[in-house]
């Protein structure tokens, strides 16, 4: 397929709106990506025909929700080419599906067991183990990160040993935009006879995971970032680990009997989705995907790489400019700040000229510590952008640095 | 001494003159670079307001019957804010300030530093002002 980003465009109606009477330009991605219209279709069409509960109803209209839903669980299942549909779990979004696992990890867990999670995470990937850890008595121990950004991987190798339990590390830092390298890490905590848990959530909107072949035990995400609507995510366990696993929550759906002396659970996946699903989000998430791969990956990677590199080379030419996050192996997320001056200035004014960007310490504080800052600003490029708005972008920050100094 | 609805309207007629945003907010960080600092002294953890994305220390002394406030931001438009904010209230009466409405924020455009999600601590800027005079103001009570 040709790569033409004008009609790419041409899918995303919000692209077209105004901020504060500019063109909007949109960098905020790794925040959200935004939705086209083939899939906003999808959940007009599914309010409009066929909104029904699932599993249950033996009318029309359930047995079409129910397909669709199902549907969308093998649409998943293939992209990431996961054993069985059962092993893909519907969940709220990534931060729901890593506390399924801390909550159910914490049955298993004893005094003296080690979790290791490293030094790239969001606080959503720090917070649920650090609650673990006190509910355990289980310890966490961090795999410190080098000034490029990238995790030091000989002192990970210190730190498995017997009592290693559980291995966390993000595909893709979401501050930074470091690629980390999960296969070795994977690995090497299998050596030990540790599960991993990778959190997708940075990494599945610029590339496409295998989780058979990256042998990974949990593997997450959120739908948003990857054209899909918010409140709808998965979890990918391995049939044996979900198993093991008790539910994280009661109620319909995730139960096969139920008197007051003993309820037996379902079976996967609905042992772990209790109660109405977010039907309409699922379907949502499996067109998201058909979207995504209708334009292909590979297509995708070498685009958003080759914004990535004329950001970055643009940006390197104004004066004081320091890019945090420099690995050679990074996707497209450039984080930086502009000598002493405040990131939430520079995004306050980027924002009066139509330009979209996250500021401040993107929820992972431990990395701003690490470089001694308060926060940075954070451009993130899609498919869908331009190098058109990337000079928008330059041109609106060179006036707020003036504006600024 | 003006009142403080009489500095509200001073302040709105000012940035009624400008035209347009970049303006607006050129006069603000100007604002800002010529905002009393707090004491160093008083730059501590205990006088933060804490936003999620710029800091910003208050502190607050009376002096006849009237409370003074100084105050920081690492930010420069917040502390164009704060500046604004101390133009209204510092040197006045506790239980006039405790009265005080903010509607001028709305009048002088920038309402949007109002929102939750700005998360710059204006809102919490304001109410620790208030709270302030609140505590100066049970001392003269």
């Amino acid at each position: 397929m040709i790569f033409d980003v004008k009609s790419i465009r041409e899918d995303f109606p919000i692209l077209y709106r105004k901020v504060n009477g500019k063109p909007l330009v949109y960098l905020d991605n790794a925040a959200t990506s935004q939705t086209p219209q083939q899939v906003i279709d999808v959940i007009v069409d599914y309010y409009s025909k066929y909104n029904a509960n699932i599993h249950r109803g033996v009318h029309t209209l359930s047995q079409e929700a129910t397909d669709a839903y199902e549907n969308a669980r093998r649409t998943i299942q293939s992209h990431f080419n996961a054993k069985h549909p059962h092993e893909i779990i519907f969940t709220s979004g990534t931060t729901h599906s890593i506390n399924m696992i801390a909550n159910g990890f914490a049955s298993l867990l004893k005094k003296g067991d080690e979790i290791i999670v490293s030094a790239l995470e969001h606080h959503s990937n720090i917070v649920p183990w650090q609650m673990l850890c006190e509910k355990t008595g289980a310890t966490l121990k961090v795999i410190p990160m080098n000034s490029e950004g990238e995790l030091i991987i000989s002192e990970y190798d210190m730190l498995l040993n017997e009592n290693t339990k559980l291995v966390f590390v993000n595909h893709i830092s979401n501050a930074l935009g470091t690629i980390n390298p999960i296969e070795n890490i994977i690995t090497k905590a299998h050596d030990v006879g540790a599960a991993v848990l990778i959190d997708g959530a940075q990494a599945c909107p610029h590339l496409k995971p295998d989780v058979q072949k990256l042998n990974v035990d949990f593997y997450v995400c959120s739908a948003h970032k990857i054209c899909g609507p918010t409140g709808i995510g998965m979890l990918y366990g391995k049939e044996e680990w979900l198993q093991k696993l008790p539910p994280y929550q009661g109620g319909g759906e995730m139960i096969a009997e139920v008197s007051f002396d003993k309820t037996t659970y379902a079976d996967l996946p609905h042992k772990f989705e209790a109660g109405t699903p977010n039907v309409c989000g699922g379907i949502a998430f499996g067109a998201a995907i058909d979207y995504m791969n209708t334009i292909g990956f590979e297509t995708i990677a070498q685009y958003e790489g080759e914004l990535l590199e004329y950001a970055t080379t643009e940006l390197l030419y104004i004066d004081g400019l320091k890019i945090y996050g420099t690995s050679a192996n990074k996707t497209s997320v450039i984080s930086f700040n502009v000598g002493n001056i405040h990131p939430y200035d520079l995004g306050t004014l980027l924002d009066k000229m139509g330009i979209a960007v996250r500021t401040g310490h993107h929820c992972a504080q431990p990395i701003m510590d690490f470089y001694k800052i308060p926060g940075t600003v954070r451009a993130s490029f899609m498919f869908y952008n331009t190098k058109e708005e990337i000079d928008l972008f330059i041109s609106a920050l060179k006036k707020s640095i003036m504006m600024l100094s | 001494m003006m009142t403080i609805a009489e500095l509200q309207n001073e302040i709105i007629d000012e940035f009624s003159m400008f035209e347009d945003w970049e303006e607006r907010y050129q006069y603000m960080i100007d604002l800002g670079k010529t905002l009393p600092l707090i004491d160093e002294i008083y730059k501590t953890d205990d006088h933060i307001i804490k936003g999620c994305q710029s800091k910003v220390w208050v502190h607050a002394e009376m002096e006849n019957d009237k409370v003074n406030f100084t105050a920081d931001s690492d930010a420069i438009i917040t502390k164009g804010i704060i500046a604004i904010l101390i133009r209204v209230f510092s040197g006045q009466h506790p239980k006039d300030i405790i009265d005080a409405d903010t509607d001028f924020i709305d009048k002088i455009s920038l309402k949007e530093h109002l929102s939750p999600t700005r998360a710059n601590g204006l809102v919490s800027m304001i109410k620790q002002l208030k709270m302030y005079a609140i505590a100066y103001q049970t001392q003269l009570n």
